[in-house]
């Protein structure tokens, strides 16, 4: 059996896929981030939190109202995309004029009150979770087992991805979006509703969140401490990739998640420092990131 | 003659107010301290629900002791060393409290009961696991209840030996219980005619164990145990059985998961798992009556470190009433000799080192379809006589018994 730094072949392929596993979703939640960053210039700690939101309310509409998976995976982020409607129609927006830091306190805020009261109803143990059985069981690829679920997981992360970009750099929307946030007096003088689709822009970047938390959900605990446990990787993610960057936080999000997963090989204890590492070395030679505008 | 008389009656009544004096708690109020991890990923596994079952045991041994109040306070150290010694200092300082008890997360307690042992203070612990509480860091005030990381190995580590379990490969929490945990249960592995093929040290809190899983696959073992706890354990369950590991017929042990984690990862999840608990409501009437009581008080089931520590708060006030004093070394004395015989432990005693030794069970969780409520959860396999699963002083390694 062939070896590449005295790791089998196949166990590096198994891990690499595991990184990409995992990269998908840092993908799926930087990408969240990285739209409300761009466009609102708001930076969102409420992102885990309402990942968190998304995978359990795909639990209670399992368990209290019967509903599975499948209509779960557009009910949750449809839910948790109306509640951040709310947070931002009642509070985040009248901060926008404001410094940046301002936001980051209060998402901070929420995110402690949301994780706080869901561990109070719900306790730190978490709740389980199937997949769906659709997806359930795997298959053997040679070198790894891999679960059905997974692969599902990575191939709905990237059509998820691509989308969101493609709504944003090729519809009349997303023009609408990124002239709002270049200059959103010009704009409104044409006659679009910036405020409107600010609250939209807002909503759409907690949907996916929750849709994260949905996907999640069969694969971990569902928690209320789940998201504090991604959202600073996740920052640290958004960084790299250049804050606002769409296809930076893309692209970023599945290569730290590779990275991520060989240290796991090479040198485990370093698994959870070596993003920030990257991060700090990205930052000191590049620091608007890797695919970011210096301003 | 008179003037004798007189003097002699003076003298006896302030003799008598002397010792009345001595019959009370030194300021007034015994305060305990319940110190553990009430938001992070042992919350459910002690948390919050052990600072109740302390209330449960104030409530019951009748609120008073030596005829002043008893107290419960509780502080989250948010498994965080630094901060655990900060409260601890701050409670023994300026708020009186007396004892410390709990201390989930083994690093926490290490440093705990060493700041405690320099102030003079008792801590019973019974949330954190490793044995150097009892052993090279053991302190004649420190006290060690419910279980330890030799109980583990002995019970869940022994009953998969037996059964054909002699290829293991470990996934270690990456800090001193994990280490403990895993250094115990090799030994044990090994001295059976077992091998223990590697490990790999992953961080607390680590949320995605495929990587790690995938390397305990492919490095050939037919058992993988999981020297961590809490969250952790549960998602590393979860995500072994989505790899298809044990259908594969390898087989996983989950040296410390209780049943508040049980519950949390759902019957069908957690299916066969042998572990190993001190404690299970619904072995007999008496532990079924505490565990309604419980029940009532707290809507959930206790698991042996909620009841654990409502054995460690009862027998420190039996000792402070027994000594007529809560001063430390009378009560520590005491401690060390009194049997102990509640809802907890039966016939349990306490060695020189601190560490109490009682019966302990090896449970099987069970099929969904065996289970005939929510919190029926456990099949008892065998008993693990407490001389068996606890260590004896001379092989503890510890220097200060006295």
């Amino acid at each position: 059996m062939s070896t590449i730094f005295g790791i089998p072949t196949p166990a590096l392929y198994g891990q690499i896929l595991i990184g990409l596993i995992n990269g998908s979703f840092y993908a799926l939640l930087s990408l969240g981030l990285a739209v409300i960053f761009g466009l609102l210039r708001v930076i969102n700690f409420a992102h885990g939190a309402q990942y968190m939101l998304g995978a359990f309310a795909a639990y209670l509409l399992l368990e209290y109202a019967g509903i599975g998976y499948w209509p779960a995976l557009i009910a949750a982020p449809l839910i948790v995309g109306a509640s951040a409607i709310v947070v931002e129609r009642t509070m985040l927006r009248r901060l926008y004029g404001l410094d940046p830091l301002y936001g980051l306190l209060l998402t901070f805020g929420l995110a402690l009150i949301f994780e706080g009261a869901f561990r109070y109803w719900f306790g730190a143990a978490g709740k389980p979770f199937s997949p769906p059985s659709q997806l359930a069981g795997g298959v053997n690829l040679g070198f790894m087992f891999l679960p059905i679920y997974r692969g599902w997981v990575v191939i709905a992360s990237l059509v998820i991805c691509v989308g969101t970009w493609l709504l944003i750099e090729k519809t009349r929307l997303g023009a609408y979006l990124r002239a709002a946030t270049e200059n959103a007096t010009l704009v409104q003088a044409f006659g679009v509703n910036v405020p409107q689709l600010l609250t939209l822009t807002y909503g759409l970047g907690a949907a996916l969140a929750g849709l994260a938390g949905v996907l999640a959900a069969p694969v971990y605990q569902v928690s209320p401490l789940m998201g504090s446990n991604l959202i600073i990787i996740v920052f640290a993610v958004v960084v790299v990739g250049g804050m606002g960057s769409i296809l930076g936080a893309i692209i970023t999000g599945y290569m730290l998640g590779v990275l991520e997963g060989l240290t796991k090989v090479f040198y485990p204890e370093a698994s959870s420092i070596v993003i920030f590492v990257v991060m700090a070395i990205v930052l000191l030679v590049r620091p608007a990131g890797l695919f970011g505008r210096e301003e | 003659m008179k003037v004798l008389k007189k003097l002699l009656f003076v003298l006896s009544c302030s003799v008598l107010a002397q010792s009345a004096y001595a019959q009370q708690a030194s300021d007034g109020v015994v305060k305990i301290g319940i110190l553990n991890d009430q938001s992070g990923v042992y919350a459910d596994f002690g948390g919050k629900w052990s600072a109740e079952a302390a209330r449960m045991a104030v409530q019951d041994f009748g609120g008073k002791v030596l005829g002043v109040p008893i107290e419960i306070v509780s502080a989250d150290h948010q498994n965080k060393p630094d901060v655990a010694s900060g409260i601890a200092r701050q409670w023994y300082d300026t708020e009186k409290v007396d004892a410390i008890m709990e201390l989930t997360t083994s690093s926490v307690a290490l440093a705990v009961q060493g700041l405690s042992k320099e102030k003079k203070k008792i801590t019973m612990v019974t949330g954190a696991a490793t044995t150097d509480l009892t052993g090279k860091q053991c302190s004649p005030y420190g006290f060690h209840w419910a279980y330890d990381t030799h109980a583990l190995a002995v019970g869940t580590g022994g009953a998969l030996v037996e059964n054909g379990g002699n290829k293991w490969f470990f996934l270690t929490a990456d800090y001193a219980f994990g280490y403990s945990l895993e250094g115990e249960t090799s030994k044990f592995v090994k001295s059976k005619g077992g091998q223990v093929l590697g490990a790999v040290r992953h961080p607390l809190a680590a949320n995605d164990f495929s990587s790690f899983l995938l390397q305990a696959q492919s490095s050939g073992a037919n058992v993988i145990g999981f020297a961590n706890a809490g969250l952790d354990t549960a998602n590393a369950i979860k995500q072994a059985s989505e790899f298809g590991i044990t259908q594969g017929g390898t087989r996983l042990a989950a040296l410390l998961f209780t049943l508040a984690e049980v519950k949390g990862l759902g019957l069908k999840a957690a299916q066969g798992l042998t572990l190993t608990e001190g404690w299970y409501w619904d072995q007999n009437d008496e532990n079924r009556a505490f565990g309604k009581r419980y029940m009532e008080k707290t809507g959930r089931m206790p698991n042996m470190i909620h009841v654990g520590t409502y054995s460690t708060v009862l027998q420190y006030l039996k000792a402070i009433q027994k000594a007529g004093t809560d001063a430390t070394e009378p009560v520590a004395k005491l401690l060390h000799e009194m049997p102990v015989e509640d809802v907890f432990a039966k016939k349990g005693k306490v060695l020189p080192n601190g560490r109490m030794v009682y019966d302990m069970y090896l449970f099987q969780v069970k099929k969904p379809e065996e289970s005939k409520g929510e919190w029926d959860m456990y099949k008892q396999l065998a008993k693990v006589p407490g001389d068996e699963a606890f260590l004896s002083v001379a092989d503890s390694g510890c220097q200060v018994t006295q």
